[in-house]
């Protein structure tokens, strides 16, 4: 009744392409923004601006990155955390080499480097699919925590073994560094996070976005049709790896402001490939939700025994949260293999019937 | 020219001048190749009976030990212990089959490994929270495990031998063989191996593909106690172990996901491969390159055998 198409007439070919053809969403993401961009960073205290939207802001970009590579060209990967820490620690290279150019434009070059490591490791791709993909992966992710751990020359020869963020200002407010507030820091993050969402739902309608699902649903059949393979796979991989890279590169320098190897551990890339399954394989809005998901969840488990009154240790909850986080990702693959996005779609095809329960 | 010298040929002048050296550097991977074999093995059983490539063996490993740990700490003897802790495993195989394998059948490979690293995150938890996180020691004198070691005399230098990675390499050898004749002889084993080849058929002259299902997951448990205790009674249990279990992986792709010779020629490969590698050529990369070896290695094998040493060959029709 309130959401549906009817009446909705398209004049023109782009009116049909549009991103958002019927109205209601459109006025929906508008409804979304504004939110995001005005009532939230007006509102919205400190904690819940550094401790819950910047970490989910960061490993929704994270999810989406995966997303492309997983959910849309079908190539399972075990190897992001890595990945994000490629992004961390070549921003942080950067920053030493060009003090002087503006940080947001260092942040989004990291993500090159990123990408061109994703190629790398891409590569077994051509000849390795499936499961056997998914372990070779895994050499990325200790091969290059290795190299974050060794290598002094990534780090600055620090001697903590960590790299710390420095100050960084855009517009003459410290957006990096530990003077930088949580609302500019999260207006920053927002921003980029939007755009590079933007341009992702673009490529993936689009003829690259469309030869990766190729590829996915059937390699051979795509190679019949004239997708080149080789292409469409390492680019899948260079646009994961940089969005990827972009959201380490972010988490480090708006969010946590120091790195270890540690943060880029094995058990990182697991947390985001369970965003994107309890997400929805193959829908940016799911990597939204499973990061939310995913990220939120454990706050609450948190506050669940303080608020009835429990006395939990600290490290009960955290095996609490692991059981539950366990179940539901098994939970779904059973019930809904993808994900909170095709509950949503569902949902909103019973609010176009809506008051009927079925269509016409 | 310096650097190719170390590379290709200063390490082989230090294996030769130094024999007794190298033979105990080959020992201690073989040992811990053994260990990776095993773990190998229960994977290599579950995806043989059920084509689920099982990411929870590794927990299951740190899981089986730490049960049978914490139930001899309680006060049961070790050979009760032992026992309550087989029948927890077989508890956990009936439960995993009921819960989740049952409502899987026919789904996307993809899927069930996602599935079982869900299970993994749940298996983790409960063994935290029931059994504690912190390291315990394993109960090695109370089983009977032998604890000395020998000195062998050899290449004018001596080798040591640890009795108790001598009883590891004779119990996987055991293991393989009863698995082997298990395989081969008994009328379960050959509804194992019924089912690996194809579901409908064995379902069509009725096997029950849930049975089956139940059986293979208690016996890669078993294999996962075996792999805990001599795990434990070298180091510690720990959960850190799940990390090194990790590596289990690699041995699959150098063996194969089908096949047990494949799963104990790539561990031994993979341990021995990783040890020199380290002692010989790590400190040209500045040490610790244990930790990725494996992987690499599996991968560059890969380009070239895609199906590993041994597992069968992968034919896709369109």
């Amino acid at each position: 009744m309130f959401y549906r198409e009817a009446g909705q007439f398209k004049t023109s070919y782009s009116a049909d392409q549009a991103l958002l053809p019927i109205k209601q969403d459109r006025i929906g993401l508008a409804l979304i923004l504004v939110t995001a961009f005005v009532l939230i960073p007006m509102f919205g205290t400190s904690f819940f601006l550094s401790s819950i939207m910047i970490p989910f802001l960061v490993f929704a970009l994270a999810a989406v990155g995966l997303n492309i590579l997983t959910g849309f060209a079908g190539q399972l990967s075990l190897g992001t955390g890595a990945f994000m820490g490629v992004g961390a620690y070549s921003c942080y290279k950067l920053t030493t080499y060009f003090p002087d150019v503006n940080i947001i434009i260092l942040i989004m070059a990291s993500g090159i480097f990123s990408a061109l490591i994703g190629v790398v490791f891409g590569l077994p791709s051509l000849r390795i699919k499936g499961l056997y993909l998914a372990i070779t992966t895994l050499a990325a992710q200790f091969f290059l925590e290795w190299c974050f751990n060794r290598i002094g020359w990534l780090y600055n020869d620090n001697p903590s073994g960590a790299i710390e963020v420095p100050q960084r200002l855009l517009f003459g407010v410290p957006i990096t560094g530990p003077e930088a507030i949580p609302e500019v820091r999260y207006l920053v993050i927002l921003t980029i996070v939007a755009v590079m969402t933007l341009l992702a739902a673009n490529v993936l309608r689009g003829r690259i976005g469309r030869s990766w699902m190729m590829i996915r649903d059937m390699d051979i059949a795509a190679e019949l049709m004239g997708i080149r393979p080789l292409r469409a796979k390492l680019s899948a991989f260079a646009f994961s790896s940089y969005y990827c890279g972009v959201a380490g590169a972010l988490m480090v320098f708006c969010w946590i402001g120091s790195a270890e190897v540690e943060t880029f551990d094995i058990n990182h890339s697991f947390l985001i490939l369970f965003m994107v399954i309890i997400g929805g394989l193959g829908s940016l809005t799911g990597c939204f939700m499973g990061a939310a998901f995913i990220w939120v969840l454990p706050v609450l488990i948190r506050s669940v025994p303080s608020a009835l009154g429990i006395d939990m240790l600290a490290a009960t909850t955290e095996h609490i949260n692991n059981i539950v986080i366990g179940c539901l990702i098994i939970f779904f693959l059973i019930v809904e293999p993808h994900g909170l996005a095709r509950l949503w779609q569902i949902g909103k095809e019973k609010l176009r019937n809506w008051p009927y329960p079925y269509a016409n | 020219m310096e650097f190719l010298n170390s590379i290709f040929i200063a390490p082989f002048i230090d294996m030769g001048s130094a024999p007794d050296f190298l033979l105990q550097v080959v020992w201690e991977g073989f040992v811990s190749g053994v260990l990776y074999a095993l773990i190998a093995l229960g994977f290599v059983l579950i995806y043989k009976a059920s084509g689920v490539f099982n990411f929870a063996q590794g927990i299951m490993v740190v899981f089986s030990a730490l049960a049978l740990v914490s139930i001899h700490k309680a006060g049961a003897p070790a050979w009760l212990a032992v026992i309550l802790t087989l029948v927890i495993m077989a508890l956990l195989a009936v439960t995993i089959e009921r819960v989740v394998l049952r409502k899987l059948v026919n789904q996307h490979d993809a899927i069930l490994l996602m599935a079982t690293i869900g299970l993994t995150l749940v298996i983790k938890g409960v063994g935290e929270l029931v059994f504690g996180g912190e390291p315990q020691s394993m109960i090695t004198e109370e089983l009977g495990i032998p604890t000395g070691s020998t000195v062998w005399e050899v290449f004018d230098g001596i080798v040591i031998f640890q009795h108790i990675d001598i009883a590891a390499a004779v119990i996987a050898l055991l293991m393989v063989a009863g698995l082997g004749v298990f395989f081969s002889v008994t009328r379960i084993g050959r509804a194992l191996r019924a089912v690996a080849d194809d579901h409908q058929a064995a379902l069509s002259v009725g096997i029950s593909l849930n049975q089956i299902w139940a059986i293979v997951w208690f016996a890669s448990g078993v294999v996962a106690l075996v792999t805990g205790i001599m795990w434990g009674a070298r180091s510690d249990v720990s959960f850190a172990l799940e990390i090194i279990a990790l590596k289990a992986l690699a041995v699959l792709i150098l063996g194969g996901f089908t096949s047990i010779p494949g799963a104990i020629v790539g561990g031994l490969i993979v341990g021995i491969g990783e040890k020199l590698f380290e002692v010989y050529w790590g400190p040209l990369f500045g040490g610790g390159v244990e930790a990725w070896f494996a992987y690499v290695l599996a991968l560059i094998f890969l380009l070239f055998r895609p199906q590993g040493l041994f597992g069968e060959r992968i034919i896709e029709r369109v």
